[in-house]
């Protein structure tokens, strides 16, 4: 298949940046693994630079933003240049990109176990961090909009209406939420206060949510689903309904990360409706990712590939049901605050969005460096190691959400509470324990991943079949 | 569809979509005074209670520890009163949180003696065995960093002078280095002997937590 035409696209640029989310990744986790374990013993909490409040968000960023844009930087560089048919645009811009990349993110990850942050959740970097990261934004976006601008194919494909939305989005949201005033090259203050900052924060840390972990997912998903199965999607319209009232309606539904909380009551109600609303886009896609395989349920087990975009795309789908209902203000009452937020939070990281980066990286790596897959066996363990850990890991921590819940609610007939705040939270190490052990086999999942990616590069130059 | 075959228009259209919702639900309620009203009742920071912010803020204390009590009863048995915007004009971050590993701070000024929160800050397990906390006792270690504190409160437009500021700071120092100040003994066993006689993080950090909630308690006896 190795067409004259593959030999121009730049897939070095592609390599780079997937192994950098690699990398990422074993790191992200490596430190998620810490601060589970801190949650039950707390003499983990070796240094200041290792203490809980300082490593979580070491872990968020360096997933969020090292392993998921990495991922996301990857496959875009090559969907992009797929589908239009002609190589990146600006080859030195991206190589600039990829170093730029992990500069920023080496230095933010240094610089949250030193301290510097900002608290707004996956905002933590300081201001002249948050200005690389706006550079990179524009590097990006410059080789999105020049290569779409010269292309050869005249449509563009879904998968390319998702990567323009992300990269229009985030830099509006990234650019307003981290308005800050400098105090000192390492400190800043928020330009907005209180009830406003909240406001801007949860607007931003919804969306971000939605246009990293699941626009380009998306898009991922709408390509790689039809290249690995050879079956085309069902329904193009549903997919143009879904993608264009998935961008309207997820702008309104921020506060919903701030039920009864002393924001205006107004706009909370828009978000609940708003978030209620969004189930039908959410499934739209889970639907014609369902509706593609109709009459070829058998590649679940014969296309190892398969597996993974379907299993996706139901914690997808199971995600963005338990989101809404969890917005409610009767049901928020009883789950905001618990772990049940952070199993559902942990679904769609573990579950939907790392299970269609995989397989994404399993359909591309292969092809960019012209040799076979190590071991599709090792594929197929990673598949199960990481289903089998996720799952164990998220129910986990919904129960514990749930037991914390109703410790919290529960009061004597006299009317006093039940039980004291410490009781709440001791009654989880169980849980916790459990978490952390779920966690381990998800983390072996995650470096059988890397492994078998790393022996596909480094095998010799395999076949050089025409 | 022209528009998938015009990636600029495309763009355009994407922008203006997501603008519509950020519009109506963030910018608007910006420039509404009734989003983050003020009362005369609240006031701001010290300079040392905005430094003990800045530590919070460091240690990532948000992480664990929430700052709004919702109106529900076991909620307001639990913390207090719930929480109201007016408390929240001077919070630059605000600081909400998301999880409440740890209990919820809003209205925990007053509730204990500077005293409870050194013990306990130093060696939360010393207190309470089967806690979880991390130990911050290494932040009564560390003398407290004043340069930028008045270029802090300017910027967050508390409207001190700098003698304001100086002033804020010896006070403060002044009263947890007294002979008489209640809360001498605890703060001698976490504090070592050399800076005693300073302000350390941990003071500003406990200066911090003792303002938490308590402005608004006369804005409520008020109404």
């Amino acid at each position: 298949m190795s067409e004259a035409s593959t030999e121009k696209y730049n897939f070095a640029i592609v390599r780079g940046f997937a192994f950098s989310a690699l990398f990422w990744l074993v790191i992200g986790l490596i430190v998620g693994l810490w601060i589970a374990f801190e949650m039950f013993n707390p003499a983990l909490n070796l240094t200041p630079w290792l203490s809980f409040g300082r490593l979580r968000v070491v872990h968020t960023n360096g997933l969020g933003l090292g392993f998921g844009l990495a991922a996301i930087f990857a496959t875009s560089y090559y969907i992009l240049q797929r589908l239009t048919r002609i190589p990146i645009l600006f080859p030195r811009l991206a190589q600039v990109h990829l170093y730029f990349f992990n500069t920023v993110i080496a230095l933010g990850a240094l610089s949250l176990f030193a301290g510097m942050n900002t608290t707004k959740e996956y905002a933590e970097l300081e201001w002249p961090l948050d200005i690389g990261v706006v550079v990179l934004w524009v590097m990006f976006a410059v080789n999105v909009f020049g290569t779409l601008i010269k292309r050869k194919e005249k449509q563009m494909y879904i998968s390319l209406w998702y990567i323009i939305s992300m990269t229009v989005a985030i830099a509006i949201l990234y650019i307003v939420n981290n308005l800050e005033i400098p105090v000192t090259l390492f400190k800043s203050y928020s330009v907005y206060a209180g009830a406003n900052d909240a406001n801007v924060e949860w607007w931003y840390g919804h969306n971000v949510v939605g246009f990293i972990f699941t626009v380009p997912i998306l898009a991922m998903f709408y390509y790689f689903l039809p290249k690995s199965t050879g079956l085309p999607i069902f329904s193009h319209r549903l997919s143009i309904v879904s993608f264009w009232a998935l961008n309207f309606a997820y702008l309104w539904t921020g506060a919903h990360h701030l039920m009864l909380t002393p924001l205006p009551e107004w706009i909370q109600t828009v978000a609940i409706a708003f978030s209620i609303f969004l189930i039908a886009p959410s499934w739209g896609s889970v639907v014609n990712g369902y509706y593609t395989l109709q009459g070829n349920w058998d590649q679940m087990r014969t296309n190892y590939l398969t597996k993974f975009f379907i299993a996706g795309i139901t914690f997808y789908g199971l995600q963005t049901l338990q989101g809404p209902l969890q917005g409610l203000r009767t049901l928020n009452a009883f789950f905001h605050y618990t772990d049940w937020v952070v199993g559902h939070v942990h679904m769609g990281t573990m579950g939907w969005v790392t299970m269609v980066i995989s397989a994404s990286f399993y359909y591309m790596i292969p092809r960019i460096t012209n040799k076979e897959l190590y071991s599709i066996k090792l594929a197929d363990t990673h598949f199960w190691l990481i289903l089998v850990g996720q799952f164990t890991w998220t129910i986990t921590m919904w129960i514990a959400g749930i037991q914390q819940g109703a410790m919290w609610k529960a009061t004597n007939p006299d009317g006093s509470l039940m039980y004291n705040f410490l009781d709440t939270v001791t009654s989880l190490y169980p849980y916790y324990k459990l978490r952390f052990a779920a966690g381990v086999i998800y983390f072996i999942g995650i470096l059988v991943f890397v492994w078998n990616l790393t022996m596909t590069v480094r095998k010799q130059s395999s076949q050089t079949e025409v | 569809m022209g528009i998938t075959s015009k990636p600029v228009v495309f763009a355009v259209l994407a922008a203006v979509l997501i603008l519509i919702g950020t519009t109506v639900t963030v910018f608007i309620p910006l420039f509404m005074p009734s989003t983050q009203p003020v009362s005369t009742f609240i006031k701001p920071y010290t300079a040392v209670e905005q430094e003990g912010r800045d530590i919070y803020m460091r240690e990532g204390c948000n992480n664990c520890h929430t700052q709004t009590v919702r109106p529900l009863r076991t909620e307001v048995l639990r913390y207090g009163e719930y929480s109201k915007p007016e408390e929240f004009a001077y919070d630059r971050p605000f600081l909400w949180g998301s999880r409440r590993t740890g209990p919820d701070l809003n209205r925990v000024g007053g509730k204990y003696p500077d005293s409870w929160h050194y013990k306990h800050t130093a060696n939360p397990q010393g207190m309470f065995e089967k806690s979880n906390m991390p130990p911050y006792g290494w932040l009564a270690k560390n003398q407290l960093e004043t340069t930028y504190s008045f270029k802090k409160t300017s910027i967050l437009g508390y409207g001190y002078s700098e003698n304001d500021v100086r002033q804020q700071i010896e006070q403060y120092r002044l009263k947890v280095t007294d002979e008489s100040y209640p809360s001498k003994e605890s703060r001698n066993q976490v504090t070592p002997l050399e800076i005693r006689k300073q302000l350390t993080e941990m003071d500003a950090l406990i200066a911090y937590l003792q303002k938490l909630g308590r402005d608004v308690k006369k804005m409520e006896a008020a109404q």
